[in-house]
């Protein structure tokens, strides 16, 4: 029945953020890869400036792979399971969802890395949230910096530096880690409304900076710069100026003839042998069924189907899952708490119909740990980020302020008026792992070939809640500041649902009885398996996760290179 | 050219203020196009006395046309909902992209009639204007009886979808004429908004270009991206 294939040195599940970057210096290096992806090759010829198809309809999750194993969700192991979205978050596509995502490609800030051991240093121990899981990572930024800076030239990412070697830059972000050298890229442009925004910050004593972006503010490696069409939330680049692994370091990986892409290939579960080494995996493509042996397996679906995947392949070895004979795959996980937003309405048009999710201004005061909590009582913080992003149907459902209904002439007069006026922050915070948050396998949904999907148990909790109310009050300091004449605030946060920044369930760090992989990626049970993508993540940081899953991505690949013959399966 | 688009059937149709579309309507006067480009093109637009509908019933397009045209009512401020043919994008959208809403319209448009009978003594589309709001807002507050569910599931997905049909690209067979982006002011779709542009936004001087997203040819374009080596599927 199983076509079992020629052996390979590495095979990678998924090529999307993680799985695209890693094959790039596992081929240069000259490693034979094969890559595996659900889905399948989308050129910009797929990516039609069409708000229905991309924001409403979720073209093309909605016939993939993904969109037949969507997670379950609840809040508690209490409470009952919600209805189940319509949508996997998630893209199958050569190039995952870097084709559509928003492309917002941060550093964490150093107190990221060591949320315990700081916050024990400057406040003391009982600070840290009752029933958080939280750990310090095994290593501090200075250890991923050259990962970062190597992933920002090798995909392309446009920014204002704020600290080059220790020197402060006022332009950029005074509170982000020391970085050797500046973004490959200036900014993109700022508008007239983020000028106004910028000009309110300032006015407030804080430092306002434009966010990095994956996309391309002038002609990068040969491709265009961005055209600011405003189609770029949940839509692919028409221009390939957003640096989707697709069109940066997949190309340049295949180009050293070492990687091989199976499209369409669904991986079902990983093979073990009897002394507990992953062996290869199976995979379905156009119903017949593979057997792909390798001698290193790097798993890089994304945080949902890598814990799923991990649970499905039992064996002798594995009887709980696979790495998970301590119990630990499916546990710390969190989403990024990115809701309990602001939203405001100006008496000005803010000219935001052409656009884009990462061409912002953005506030660091209030991230992380970069002002004092001494008198408060949380710990953590928010990145203010304030973008020049809307669409027709979007901006039509906009929030009526409570000064119109919903329908009918009223309203039109309103939209008429205020389609343009409004702007809505949804601020990413910092978030914590905890004892009850878990994901595992749903005991009732399957997919179509009979598998659990993942379910997520998750909800936020009081550090989260105090954390958001705090921000919410800044970010609406801000938009009074800039002349805001109406402001509504989003409810502080319950169940975590499925979401976009999925983090933890395969945790990195150096204690095998708290962690799944070590410091490098690689299981501490199974050591030739690799764990990629934000799975591994054990704190969030207040800022997107893109870019430091594809910094840990490489080190990962680079360590695989350096020490080929310790891990790779003999 | 052969071929006259639905769109461009359309502007002439709204510039004479004669486009009432859909059962129970009249349809389009033929003398209300204007002059045909060609024979061809008259033939055509002759034999369409009215368009068919796709997914729904007669009976249930007089229902949801009149509803649409409460949400956004054509009024001082301008065209809605009926002249951007929402009914005639969800009636589309129904057999594709939204067929899984087909049965909850099937059974919430059944329940809005009978529920404007007993609650205002006549068929939903024959109420005054103010009764139908009476009932839409009925619906909309979850008053609404008779409802598998709540009605308030019901509003909100006509609601979604008629702002779909007004402001989505006009190619899926709303927003015709732009009607529904003039409202709101959205200058059109461009694949490149330079600096300049942008300024030009920004001092209200940019006019509307009335440009569908398939209406440029970078979607032929094949030049760059992926080549074919890449996409052979190989186990």
């Amino acid at each position: 029945m199983t076509t079992k294939l020629k052996d390979t040195d590495v095979v990678i599940v998924g090529l999307g953020a993680a799985g695209g970057v890693a094959a790039l210096p596992l081929a240069q290096a000259g490693i034979e890869v094969v890559g595996l992806e659900a889905g399948t090759w989308l050129t910009r010829r797929d990516f039609a400036p069409d708000e229905l198809r991309n924001n409403y309809r979720g073209w093309p999750q909605g016939i993939q792979k993904a969109n037949q194993e969507i997670p379950t969700s609840r809040a508690n192991a209490a409470s009952a399971t919600a209805p189940r979205g319509a949508i996997h978050p998630m893209q199958n596509a050569v190039g995952g969802t870097t084709l559509h995502y928003w492309a917002q490609s941060w550093r964490l800030n150093p107190w990221d890395f060591k949320v315990v051991s700081e916050t024990k240093r400057r406040y003391g121990a009982s600070r840290i949230p009752p029933g958080s899981t939280v750990e310090d990572w095994p290593f501090g930024l200075d250890e991923l910096e050259p990962y970062y800076d190597r992933v920002e030239y090798e995909v392309g990412v446009s920014g204002q530096a704020g600290n080059v070697n220790g020197k402060i830059d006022p332009r950029g972000n005074p509170f982000e880690g020391a970085r050797t050298r500046a973004y490959p890229m200036p900014p993109l442009r700022s508008t007239e409304f983020l000028d106004k925004m910028t000009t309110a910050a300032r006015s407030l004593g804080w430092n306002p900076f434009p966010g990095p972006a994956a996309v391309n503010s002038r002609a990068y490696q040969n491709r265009s710069a961005c055209m600011y069409h405003g189609f770029c939330n949940r839509g692919g680049c028409h221009v390939d100026a957003k640096n989707s692994t697709a069109v940066t370091t997949i190309p340049r990986a295949q180009a050293t003839r070492r990687l091989k892409i199976v499209t369409r290939a669904h991986v079902t579960t990983i093979e073990v042998d009897g002394n507990g080494q992953v062996t290869g995996v199976n995979y379905l493509a156009d119903g017949v069924e593979y057997f792909q042996p390798a001698k290193v397996v790097l798993l890089a679906s994304y945080t949902y189907e890598n814990v799923r995947m991990l649970l499905l392949s039992k064996s002798k070895a594995f009887a709980k899952g696979l790495a998970n004979n301590r119990g630990q795959v499916g546990r710390h996980y969190f989403s990024h708490h990115m809701g309990a937003g602001v939203s405001a309405l100006f008496p000005w048009n803010t000219n935001a119909w052409y656009g884009l999710p990462a061409q912002g201004v953005a506030v660091d005061n209030w991230a992380d740990d970069n002002f004092d909590h001494g008198g408060l009582d949380f710990i953590g913080g928010g990145n203010l980020w304030v973008y020049s992003d809307r669409r027709p149907i979007g901006a039509a459902g906009m929030n009526t302020f409570g000064r119109a209904p919903n329908w009918g002439s009223a309203w039109k007069t309103f939209i008429k008026e205020n389609a343009d006026r409004s702007n809505s922050a949804y601020i990413q915070k910092s978030t914590l792992p905890y004892e009850d948050n878990y994901l595992d396998l749903d005991p009732q949904v399957k997919d179509p070939l009979g598998y659990a999907v993942c379910r997520v148990t998750a909800e936020y909790k009081e550090n989260e809640r105090k954390l958001s109310a705090f921000t919410q009050d800044k970010m609406e300091q801000w938009y009074r500041a800039a002349g805001a004449i109406a402001i509504q605030r989003a409810p502080l946060g319950g169940a975590m649902g499925v979401s976009t920044h999925a983090y933890g369930g395969t945790r990195m760090g150096d204690n095998p009885d708290t962690n799944v992989v070590n410091r490098w990626g690689f299981a501490h049970e199974a050591p030739n398996l690799g764990v990629l993508g934000a799975s591994v993540m054990g704190t969030s940081g207040a800022h997107n996760p893109t870019l430091t899953v594809q910094a840990l991505a490489w080190r990962t690949a680079e360590h695989l290179v350096k020490n080929w013959r310790n891990i790779g399966r003999t | 050219m052969t071929f006259i688009s639905r769109r461009d059937l359309l502007k002439r149709a709204a510039a004479v203020g004669a486009l009432r579309l859909g059962s129970g309507q009249a349809a389009i006067p033929a003398d209300a196009l204007g002059a045909p480009e060609s024979p061809a093109v008259r033939t055509a637009v002759q034999t369409f006395k009215r368009e068919p509908l796709e997914t729904l019933t007669a009976s249930e397009m007089d229902v949801l046309e009149a509803i649409v045209a409460r949400l956004i009512p054509t009024d001082a401020n301008g065209p809605g909902a009926t002249e951007a043919r929402a009914a005639h994008y969800i009636d589309r959208a129904l057999g594709g992209a939204l067929a899984a809403s087909r049965p909850a319209y099937s059974a919430g448009l059944v329940a809005l009639d009978r529920y404007a009978r007993e609650s205002r003594g006549a068929a939903f589309a024959a109420l005054s204007p103010a009764d139908r709001d009476a009932v839409l807002t009925d619906i909309e507050k979850g008053a609404g009886t008779g409802f598998t569910g709540s009605s308030v599931a019901f509003f909100t997905m006509v609601l979604n979808h008629t702002h779909q049909g007004t402001f989505g690209d006009p190619s899926y067979g709303g927003n015709a004429n732009f009607v529904g982006w003039d409202l709101i002011g959205y200058p059109g779709v461009r694949t490149m908004v330079s600096p300049t542009d942008q300024k030009s936004l920004e001092s209200k001087a940019m006019k509307p270009n009335h440009k569908s997203a398939y209406e440029y040819d970078f979607n032929k374009d094949t030049e760059r991206g992926r080549g074919p080596a890449s996409i052979k599927n190989d186990h």
